[in-house]
């Protein structure tokens, strides 16, 4: 009972549309703090869309988001939100570093330039990534993974409690999935919430304790051993997930 | 190395910097030989004002080029034409009045093509078509009807369409640079704010930044500009001098604040230069002189700046080629010899030519001078040098293949997977001894 005084993330009745289709429908959803949750479903099951509606980043249709117990307007500082890769142009000229720093513009307010003391913090946070070596490079002579990384430091810098990453390990390198699953790891362990749109069911169990999924509605939500099975998969993505059948995702799951 | 190469294209940036400065002023002594041109107090107002009026709309126009919206920019300037003209109907021919008619006309534009892209399913090139013909063609019947009225001080009104420098006056000059002086001060007020809508407008509005408001300030500057310029540049080529600097910028270095630095001596010496020679007959219109120079600029950018220019980039194709055809030959005829009977034996030229085809006579060539092969009768062979290295660079190939397999086993640290570079080099001793353990247990295998 005392873990659910402490939930991160609390959403009721979340809808959201595009023109007449809706994306989302009718999402209640509780996170407790401290969990590594991924959510999963099939293409335009709207997944994004639901971080982005929960970061009032596209308008809601119906519903309500609760961050410890605040809504958005008053919870912004302890969240930090990493956005597809694609969504940006690469070839914008900047670098690495200050593509971190643009992490610390919230705090610093409106007028304010960033100083030494930002540049540490994102210096800090690019080595957490493994991008020390990359800090002046420019952005668009970063690999994709890299590009990845610095996004990820972006987030780190702000040094939020409720972490959102949409798609972080798409077309991204080993070296780079290495690097997220150890950030994630460590946001866990200082007590964080993170929430990551995922597309590999194979590493589901081994990276995240927690799991929604989903498909335009919720269809099961929760520790991620309770809930990864044949059948919930079989619900969120009809009956092409085959290889389910097989019985080896479950004993992963299992152990 | 990476200092270096960073150090570089500050060099070049600075220097280009330099240069067009250096042209710019040149051109004073220089037009008055080529075109016998004086001086006069007209063509120092000109050229101050085309100067000022270039670099400013270059510097707001980066943002344009930046955030991928030129034809924003040109549809606003499209449809500052209207508003000129309905300022002349009320309030008669006064350049402040007819300025702030146009960026009227030109703001209700912005707001509706934005009105249209949020309410409606029309996209963002249908929208700025529907703009700029709807108020252009208001502007031109507009323009017209003015023509037919019978009074004199309609004569020159049509000059917003071209542009026509050798109309500004002193205080013309002294309104564009206390506007320019307000633009800068927006900028630098601004500037992150600016710079991370432009980059990354999502994570902006998901930080608490209020992404509308800034969008329509940053547009509101882009008008102003816009505005500005149109009695230089006129409405039609406007968007030139706008994006014009930027793109020449953007060309010569991966730096914002350098790109605004460069758009803006760009834009002074395209606005400037285009202004003087136009106002050297009152039937040259500004606008496409300015926008010659600077399409000008353009071009020479483009194709010499480093890293980016065309110039640069096939060189630095030539140079690959030469490195790879060399490296590649090496490897074959260090297959083929150990294959063959040793290093000691001839490889046939027949074979070497056929592997490598092209390549062959690049790669040999540079060997050779090299002292890494030297001909024998039949062919080819590697001398001592020659076999070093090709083992050094296979042992290089096997150690990166190792890290790949086992550098997360054994907790290595994690570098950047580049074949070309050694990757002896890169990682520290103790990492290194224990990848070699496994390539010597690969090799028992």
């Amino acid at each position: 009972m005392e873990g659910r005084s402490e939930l991160a993330l609390s959403v009721d009745d979340l809808t959201v549309a595009y023109h007449d289709k809706p994306a989302i429908w009718d999402i209640d959803l509780a996170v407790p703090e401290g969990a590594l949750m991924a959510i999963v479903g099939p293409n335009g099951a709207g997944k994004s869309s639901l971080i982005k509606a929960v970061l009032n980043l596209i308008p809601r249709a119906a519903g309500t988001v609760a961050f410890y117990g605040k809504p958005y307007e008053k919870a912004r500082s302890l969240v930090a939100y990493v956005p597809q890769r694609e969504s940006v142009d690469w070839d914008f000229p900047t670098s690495a570093l200050d593509v971190v720093m643009m992490g610390l513009y919230g705090k610093l307010g409106w007028f304010r330039r960033p100083g030494p003391r930002e540049r540490a913090r994102a210096l800090f946070a690019l080595e957490q990534v493994g991008l020390q070596d990359f800090v002046n490079r420019q952005i668009s002579q970063l690999s994709g993974g890299q590009q990845q990384r610095a996004f990820l430091a972006r987030a780190l810098v702000q040094d939020a409690q409720i972490y959102f990453m949409d798609e972080p390990f798409a077309a991204v390198d080993a070296v780079t999935e290495n690097a997220i699953v150890n950030i994630l790891r460590e946001l866990k362990k200082g007590g964080k919430t993170v929430l990551v749109v995922h597309h590999d069911l194979q590493t589901v169990c081994e990276y995240f304790d927690w799991l929604t999924l989903l498909n335009v509605e919720i269809i099961a939500s929760g520790p991620t051993q309770e809930i990864f099975n044949a059948e919930n998969l079989r619900r969120t993505y009809g009956g092409r997930v085959s290889y389910l059948h097989g019985g080896q995702l479950l004993a992963a799951g299992g152990g | 190395m990476l200092l270096e190469a960073r150090w570089k294209g500050d060099r070049a940036v600075w220097l280009i910097i330099v240069l067009i400065i250096v042209l710019g002023f040149a051109f004073i002594p220089l037009s008055q030989l080529l075109f016998g041109l004086r001086f006069t107090y007209t063509v120092r107002v000109v050229a101050l004002g085309g100067s000022i009026l270039g670099a400013i709309s270059g510097v707001v126009g980066c943002f344009a080029v930046l955030r991928q919206e030129s034809l924003l920019g040109d549809a606003l300037s499209h449809a500052a034409l209207p508003g000129v003209a309905l300022a002349f109907l009320f309030f008669g021919r006064e350049l402040s009045l007819l300025l702030i008619g146009a960026g009227i006309a030109s703001w209700i534009g912005m707001r509706f093509v934005m009105a249209l892209l949020k309410s409606t399913r029309i996209k963002q090139d249908t929208a700025l078509g529907i703009v700029l013909a709807a108020w252009f063609a208001a502007g031109i019947a507009l323009l017209a009807y003015i023509q037919s009225m019978p009074d004199a001080s309609q004569a020159g009104l049509d000059e917003f369409i071209f542009g026509q420098a050798a109309a500004m006056i002193e205080a013309d000059v002294i309104l564009i640079s206390g506007v320019s002086l307000f633009l800068l001060l927006m900028l630098a007020l601004f500037w992150k704010e600016f710079k991370l809508v432009t980059f990354d407008p999502e994570f902006a509005s998901a930080n608490g930044l209020r992404v509308g408001a800034v969008n329509t300030l940053l547009s509101t500057l882009i008008v102003i500009a816009i505005v500005l310029g149109l009695q230089l540049a006129g409405v039609i080529l406007m968007v030139g001098m706008l994006v014009a600097p930027g793109i020449a910028a953007r060309q010569w270095t991966h730096k914002l604040d350098q790109m605004l630095i460069l758009a803006a001596v760009f834009g002074a010496f395209a606005g400037g230069v285009g202004a003087v020679i136009s106002a050297l007959d009152n039937d040259i219109p500004t606008g496409p002189m300015i926008i010659v120079v600077a399409f000008t600029l353009v071009l020479a950018s483009i194709a010499l700046a480093p890293g980016r220019g065309l110039v640069w980039s096939r060189l630095r194709q030539r140079s690959n080629r030469r490195r790879f055809a060399a490296q590649n030959v090496l490897r074959d005829l260090f297959r083929y010899a150990q294959a063959h009977g040793g290093f000691e034996s001839a490889v046939p030229d027949a074979f070497i030519r056929g592997v490598a085809e092209r390549s062959a006579q690049l790669g040999l060539r540079q060997l050779q001078a090299e002292g890494q092969v030297e001909t024998v009768a039949g062919g080819w062979r590697l001398t001592a040098a020659g076999v070093a290295r090709a083992q050094r660079r296979r042992r290089n190939e096997g150690l990166w293949d190792l890290y790949r397999l086992y550098g997360d086993e054994l907790g290595l640290p994690v570098v950047q997977e580049s074949r070309h570079a050694e990757l002896s080099e890169l990682l520290p001793r103790s990492a290194l001894a224990a990848l070699e353990s496994k390539l010597k247990g690969d090799g028992d295998a």
